[in-house]
């Protein structure tokens, strides 16, 4: 039996009812994702891209076409199915790192452990520091995020993601609110993750971050219009030891 | 979510945000204080009147002179002092329900006596009065039947009367003279207090009725008969009795009304604590009512809060809340926060009903029954109130929630 694809989606289409004209945000998507794979989405604004990751994220569901997530077909769950499958399959980045304030770094990264029905996850505290620590964050534990700077939020956000194990980890445009060696150190930590075997798909319009993924997908009009692995794959690590000298240069 | 988790969830974000958490306690803890406050003052003032009319002794009767139809006014001079002393020796021959009888005969003059005078009321009594009235003496003796059978000179003093003629010395074997008639004193009753009207219980000098009748001059004439009975339950009974002996007595025809009225303690506890009950009514509606404009206020918050915490409540769905979870979060929120405003506002309650009762002087009652429905009644507030905000949380759209802002 082979390993099914993490995503497989097969005439995936979602129409908005907007008054009088409907907008055809999907029209008959065929995507599928395998395992440890990492795959940017690219397109123009309002290019569906954002559609997309709602349903590949169970927050939405398709007006048509059917949809399997690692293997199980989740395209018509209720409500409280997809909440279920959101939390032990999905972990969400978000452009604007969306944590809770006034909730320190720590239980931040344990709250999709308590939303877990199971009952499988026993010491959540100490499976949050596990998280936090693989995204270079044990220090920060107990702060709140006001006290975080934006890279450091996003990290605790991905640490986050990270705590459930889960298949998949779909981020909308997680550079989007930073700078760009912030962006390229949280490329780094998406890189070392994918290459410890997480799934990840993450939305950008700056080709600069998406040739740190290994294949680009770019949409339009609610069409995939290219789909091809990158060629010329760069390193998040690399560039940024290349950018610490080039700051160093201009230092001296 | 487990239950633990829950409520952990809750209280945390609970302590999180503590002027919100302030403002939506607010109407409740007001609320309850002010239940709590004005039931003990309700409940004060009618177990202070029960109380007052339960010392003139509960299983008593009372005959007085005119028909209560005519509104116990007399009608001229043929209707004029119609209680003798016949009427007494009858029922005190016939009753027997009505088994104590007592006349009150009553005479106001001088009483002087240890240097120096006081004015009051001089009842000329049996000695079943002391019975009917449950009134023992502090100090000394009541006179006895043979005292009254021969009409001797001898007085049990009020403790008005006592503390005014002989302040800080014994009066039991002094001498007083009533209308120039000199009386030996034999006793000082305890005291009763004020009546509900505000009358002094105590400033009364009680001598036998024969001696009343027989020894002072002037006028005297028999205000009422108090009959007592060996129970409350006989009071119905004792009435029908009373009533045929009188008529009897008063040669009334089949066709005639009473000319005397008969009451009995109970009528005149229901009437003053009707009233009183009224007034307890009326304190715990007012209080109610602000109990409710607390709910009002706790949903107002709580409905403020989802529309603040949208985006937190479209996090949370997005890491796997069900809408079950935010609707007990909401929840639990909700009646955490009215139970702890209900437990503060029974601690104010109390505290304001101490205080009222120090600096008014007023007889204040906390009563557990008001406690325990003023917690219910919050908790109650906080389910009832905070299910709308919570199930409009629950009902969210993730994705809109995280847009939001
Ligand atoms: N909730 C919605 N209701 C109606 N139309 C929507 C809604 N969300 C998105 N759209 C429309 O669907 C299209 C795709 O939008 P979106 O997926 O957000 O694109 P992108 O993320 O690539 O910018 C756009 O035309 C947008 O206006
Ligand atoms: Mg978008």
């Amino acid at each position: 039996m082979s390993i099914p694809p993490v995503i497989r989606t097969e005439g995936l289409t979602r129409t908005y009812d907007a008054g009088r004209n409907a907008v055809h945000a999907l029209r008959q998507v065929n995507l599928t994702i395998e395992r440890g794979e990492m795959v940017a989405v690219m397109g123009a604004s309002g290019s569906g891209k954002s559609t997309m990751m709602n349903i590949l994220g169970c927050l939405d569901t398709p007006t048509a076409g059917t949809y399997w997530l690692d293997g199980e077909r989740v395209d018509g769950l209720d409500r409280d199915a997809r909440a279920d499958i959101r939390n032990r399959k999905i972990g969400f980045v978000f452009q604007g790192f969306n944590l809770l304030s006034r909730t320190s770094a720590i239980d931040n990264v344990e709250l999709p452990l308590l939303y877990d029905h199971s009952g499988r996850h026993l010491d959540t505290q100490a499976l949050a520091a596990a998280a936090l620590a693989r995204v270079g964050l044990s220090d920060r534990a107990d702060h709140h995020p006001s006290e975080l700077s934006g890279g450091q939020q996003q990290r605790v956000a991905i640490a986050r993601a990270l705590v459930t194990e889960p298949a998949l980890i779909l981020a909308d445009e997680p550079t989007g609110n930073l700078d760009s060696r912030t962006s390229v150190e949280v490329m780094a930590l998406f890189q070392e993750l994918n290459e410890q075997g997480v799934t990840i798909v993450l939305v950008t319009h700056e080709p600069d971050i998406a040739r740190y993924a290994g294949r680009i997908v770019e949409m339009r009009d609610g069409r995939i219009l290219r789909d091809e692995p990158v060629s010329n794959r760069h390193d998040a690590r690399a560039d940024l030891r290349a950018l610490g000298t080039a700051v160093e240069e201009a230092a001296v | 979510m487990k239950r633990s988790t829950l409520f952990k969830v809750a209280i945390e974000s609970i302590l999180k945000n503590k002027l919100r958490t302030l403002l939506t306690m607010l109407g409740i803890v007001i609320g309850v204080g002010a239940v709590i406050v004005m039931v003990a003052v309700g409940q004060g003032a009618r177990s202070q009147i029960a109380a007052q009319i339960a010392s003139l002794g509960t299983n008593m009767l009372v005959i007085t002179p005119g028909s209560s139809a005519q509104g116990g006014v007399s009608q001229g001079a043929a209707t004029f002092n119609r209680l003798t002393i016949s009427d007494v020796e009858k029922l005190m021959r016939e009753g027997t329900t009505a088994s104590l009888v007592s006349p009150v005969v009553v005479t106001r003059t001088q009483a002087i006596g240890g240097g120096t005078n006081w004015r009051t009321s001089v009842n000329g009594v049996s000695v079943d009065f002391q019975t009917i009235r449950a009134w023992p003496v502090a100090e000394g003796g009541f006179f006895t039947d043979q005292d009254v059978r021969t009409s001797r000179k001898v007085a049990v003093l009020g403790s008005t009367v006592a503390n005014n003629l002989y302040p800080g010395e014994d009066a039991v074997g002094q001498m007083i003279q009533l209308r120039d008639v000199p009386f030996e004193i034999i006793g000082v009753l305890t005291t009763k207090g004020q009546t509900a009207s505000g009358t002094d219980q105590d400033d009364v000098v009680i001598i036998p009725y024969t001696t009343a009748q027989t020894k002072l001059s002037g006028h005297t004439f028999i205000s009422q008969i108090v009959v007592g009975t060996q129970s409350s339950s006989e009071i119905p009974a004792a009435t029908d009795e009373i009533r045929a002996i009188m008529r009897e007595s008063h040669r009334l025809a089949p066709a005639d009304a009473d000319d005397f009225t008969v009451r009995n303690q109970s009528d005149l506890t229901a009437a003053a604590t009707g009233t009183t009950d009224v007034m307890s009514t009326l304190l715990a509606s007012i209080a109610a009512i602000s109990l409710l404009v607390g709910g009002i206020g706790i949903m107002n918050i709580m409905l403020v809060s989802v529309t603040e915490r949208t985006r937190e409540i479209g996090i949370r769905m997005s890491l796997g809340a069900r809408g079950r979870d935010v609707l007990t979060q909401f929840l639990v929120e909700s009646v955490v926060m009215s139970l702890v405003g209900g437990v503060i506002g029974i601690l104010i309650g109390v505290a304001g009903a101490a205080i009222l009762g120090k600096t008014m002087g007023w007889h204040t009652e906390v009563s557990t029954q008001a406690v325990m429905i003023a917690v219910a009644f919050s908790a109650a507030v906080g389910i009832f109130f905070g299910f709308h905000p919570a199930r409009k949380a629950s009902g969210l759209d993730p994705i809109q929630a995280l847009r939001h802002e």
